[in-house]
């Protein structure tokens, strides 16, 4: 007698159950681990122990809460800062532009009113989300992070599952600690090999989204994993899994390792002494199992990746340095690409290597650290940026200020013409006033090329910390693998 | 948030992929502190320019085109995480988003708001598009109840995908803070059940 259809797909969901108790990734282990219950349908509601918040995305849920009259449920779950929206000049003083005064002072009076830890402007912790949070030993593996940033990705550098989240998630978490979600499909990303001098972290991951395209990593979670991942700092390792969103992925992750316990131990809010080895001993069993499996995966070499920049306005549309800008194609459909030439006034076909930039900007949660300053440094140490380049260089929090002061990096940009400004999210997406002029080219560190990104009418090109220093002393676009150091 | 059955509407096009959210709403929107009143800078920079005059040839300055179906191309609502890019949409007048796919986080907010993201094949999203090119008036059908997509000028009619629980959220217009609150002792077990939640 035939199964009833019902049955059959009662049993194959059971098998497949089976199969992945059985084989686990990190990311089944992190997140099973956090299912407080199913919804028929098949959502999760999903405990999030760590919040982040700012003063963007966070006014309209605490004010759902008080409409609602709701307390928050965890509020020593949830840490804030102010980053969006701040100036980078002259931080000890009143924010001169209105809306963005009231709207950091409101985060300032949520916070009170909440009883929510706040590292607002002029606190030594204060600086973009996704940098501190690392940097204080809050972001850790095996957790569950969110905030109402997209970027919120970063974290999963350190093998925890972070993603962005809406407004009226923030609400949903302040209220419960959970939200309510699907379990996304899981993608595996494996670059093996050694990355060329020159080549970095970022390069690595504008190399995938090139190939995957803007879209490629809709309803996954991703897992990087190879040779060449496990050999990046925590600094590059936040780099690549920062950009995820940018090919659509829920989130990426890495498997904690040496490397992220080396970062981790004697950090501000990092577990300490018996703690610390009861969470070691927990999250080396974190790595994904030797056969377990992943809804797609991909592998590429990290010898063949070259500088990356992007031509368009989509992260997707990147190439190496040295490439002309390609035909429109699957990922980048015609009426997509002309758009795109259009509004960054390049022709398809032609090479961008030699073309002059405007401003150069150093900064934002893909490439503010300290690791990324020091690499820029490096470059531009005893040199000059070009007469007609503007650079700014952006720290991404009030520690790795102080520590690039400390190692003298601020004198070396400022040497050579850059300015150093104050922490915050910057000319990444042009909220405060660091804004690039309409028509001018910016070779940034930051994650998005979108029109108007950068200010309305600015044309972004996306590319690494070396490459952007490179660019600022050339005055144009340049190959670093060339260029004399 | 507001009931959503069927909706029977003239569409707007916009037959581009990979709308981000930041075309949306630009950043320098967002410094607003309540969800009202972004429908006005929906797409602020394709729909104005730098004197604040109309672009005519933009399509929500083009008199022809109306509705509260917004018809979009691939990768829909990609990008940063703002739901302020529902709100605009919804503030401006849709109740319904139509694509081939959309970013997984405007999707979530989307859905949170009750403006209905509806997911039909690129070959469903071309003829709807050649249909308006042919009549802007033609209208279509979004009907939840039986999630179905309806092109009333060629009589296509195709399913959609909604999770279950979704759909009845948005039918009846609750809102997942009413459930989630509901599950409030499952919460708290499950957080007593666990050794260190810290780690």
């Amino acid at each position: 007698m035939p199964l009833h259809p019902r049955a059959a797909a009662r049993l194959v969901i059971f098998a497949r159950q089976i199969f992945e108790l059985a084989m686990p990734t990190l990311f089944d282990k992190v997140w099973d681990a956090h299912v407080v219950t199913s919804v028929p349908g098949g959502a999760q509601v999903l405990y999030i122990d760590r919040h982040l918040i700012h003063e963007v995305t966070s006014p309209q849920a605490f004010n759902g809460l008080r409409q609602r009259g709701i307390p928050l449920l965890r509020r020593d779950r949830i840490v804030a800062t102010a980053d969006h929206n701040v100036p980078t000049k002259d931080q000890d003083k009143p924010i001169a532009e209105p809306l963005s005064r009231k709207q950091v002072e409101m985060l300032t009076t949520n916070c009170a009113e909440f009883g929510v830890e706040l590292y607002g402007l002029g606190h030594p912790y204060q600086g973009i989300v996704h940098v501190i949070g690392p940097e204080l030993g809050i972001t850790r593996p095996g957790i569950t992070m969110v905030c109402g940033d997209s970027h919120t990705s970063t974290h999963g550098a350190f093998g925890a599952i972070a993603f962005g989240i809406g407004t009226s998630q923030v609400e949903q978490v302040m209220a419960t600690q959970c939200v309510l979600m699907e379990k996304p499909r899981k993608m595996r990303i494996n670059i093996e090999g050694d990355l060329q001098p020159g080549v970095t972290a970022k390069d690595l991951i504008l190399y995938v989204i090139a190939k995957l395209g803007t879209g490629g990593g809709t309803g996954h979670f991703v897992e990087y994993a190879g040779s060449a991942i496990r050999s990046l700092s925590m600094e590059g390792r936040m780099t690549v899994c920062n950009m995820s969103i940018e090919m659509g992925a829920r989130g990426g992750l890495i498997a904690p390792d040496q490397t992220t316990f080396d970062y981790l131990e004697g950090r501000e809010f990092a577990p300490k002494r018996e703690e610390w080895e009861k969470a070691v001993a927990h999250w080396r069993t974190l790595p994904t199992d030797a056969d377990a499996t992943f809804d797609i995966e991909y592998t590429y070499r990290a010898e063949e990746i070259p500088p990356m920049i992007t031509y368009g306005t989509n992260p997707g549309m990147g190439m190496g340095v040295k490439d002309r800008i390609p035909q429109a194609s699957a990922l980048h459909g015609e009426a997509s690409m002309e758009k795109a030439m259009q509004y960054m006034d390049l022709e398809i076909g032609k090479p961008m290597e030699g073309m002059p930039v405007d401003y150069v900007f150093i900064g934002s949660c893909t490439n503010s650290r300290i690791e990324d300053l020091r690499l820029a440094g490096s470059l531009v140490q005893g040199k000059r940026i070009a007469a007609n380049v503007t650079g700014i260089v952006v720290p991404g929090s009030q520690q790795v200020a102080k520590q690039a002061i400390a190692e003298g990096l601020d004198r070396v940009f400022e040497a050579a013409g850059f300015e150093f400004r104050g922490a915050g999210c910057s000319a990444c997406l042009g909220m405060n006033e660091d804004k690039v002029p309409a028509g001018r080219y910016c070779v940034s560190t930051s994650n998005r090329n979108f029109e108007g990104r950068q200010g309305p009418g600015a044309r972004t090109i996306l590319a690494s910390p070396l490459t952007a220093a490179a660019a600022a002393v050339a005055g144009k676009i340049v190959d670093v693998r060339e260029f004399k150091i | 948030m507001n009931p959503f059955k069927t909706l029977t509407s003239t569409a707007v096009p916009l037959p581009i992929e990979d709308v981000d959210t930041d075309q949306i709403i630009p950043a320098r929107f967002l410094k607003a502190t309540t969800r009202e009143g972004f429908g006005e800078n929906l797409f602020r920079d394709w729909r104005y320019d730098k004197l604040n005059q109309p672009k005519e040839n933009f399509v929500l300055n083009n008199p022809t085109y109306s509705g509260e179906i917004l018809l979009a191309g691939a990768n829909f609502g990609c990008g940063s995480s703002r739901e302020h890019a529902a709100w605009a949409i919804q503030d401006y007048g849709f109740r319904v988003v139509v694509s081939s796919y959309f970013a997984d986080i405007f999707k979530g907010n989307a859905l949170n708001n009750g403006l209905l993201p509806v997911t039909v094949s690129p070959t469903v999203l071309d003829e709807a598009f050649r249909t308006i090119e042919q009549n802007a008036a033609a209208r279509f059908t979004v009907n939840l109840e039986e999630q179905t997509f309806t092109n009333e000028e060629t009589g296509t009619v195709t399913g959609f995908e909604i999770d279950e629980y979704k759909r009845t959220c948005l039918m009846n217009g609750y809102d997942d803070i009413d459930f989630l609150l509901s599950q409030r002792e499952k919460i708290e077990a499950f957080e007593n059940q666990r050794l260190d939640y810290s780690l």
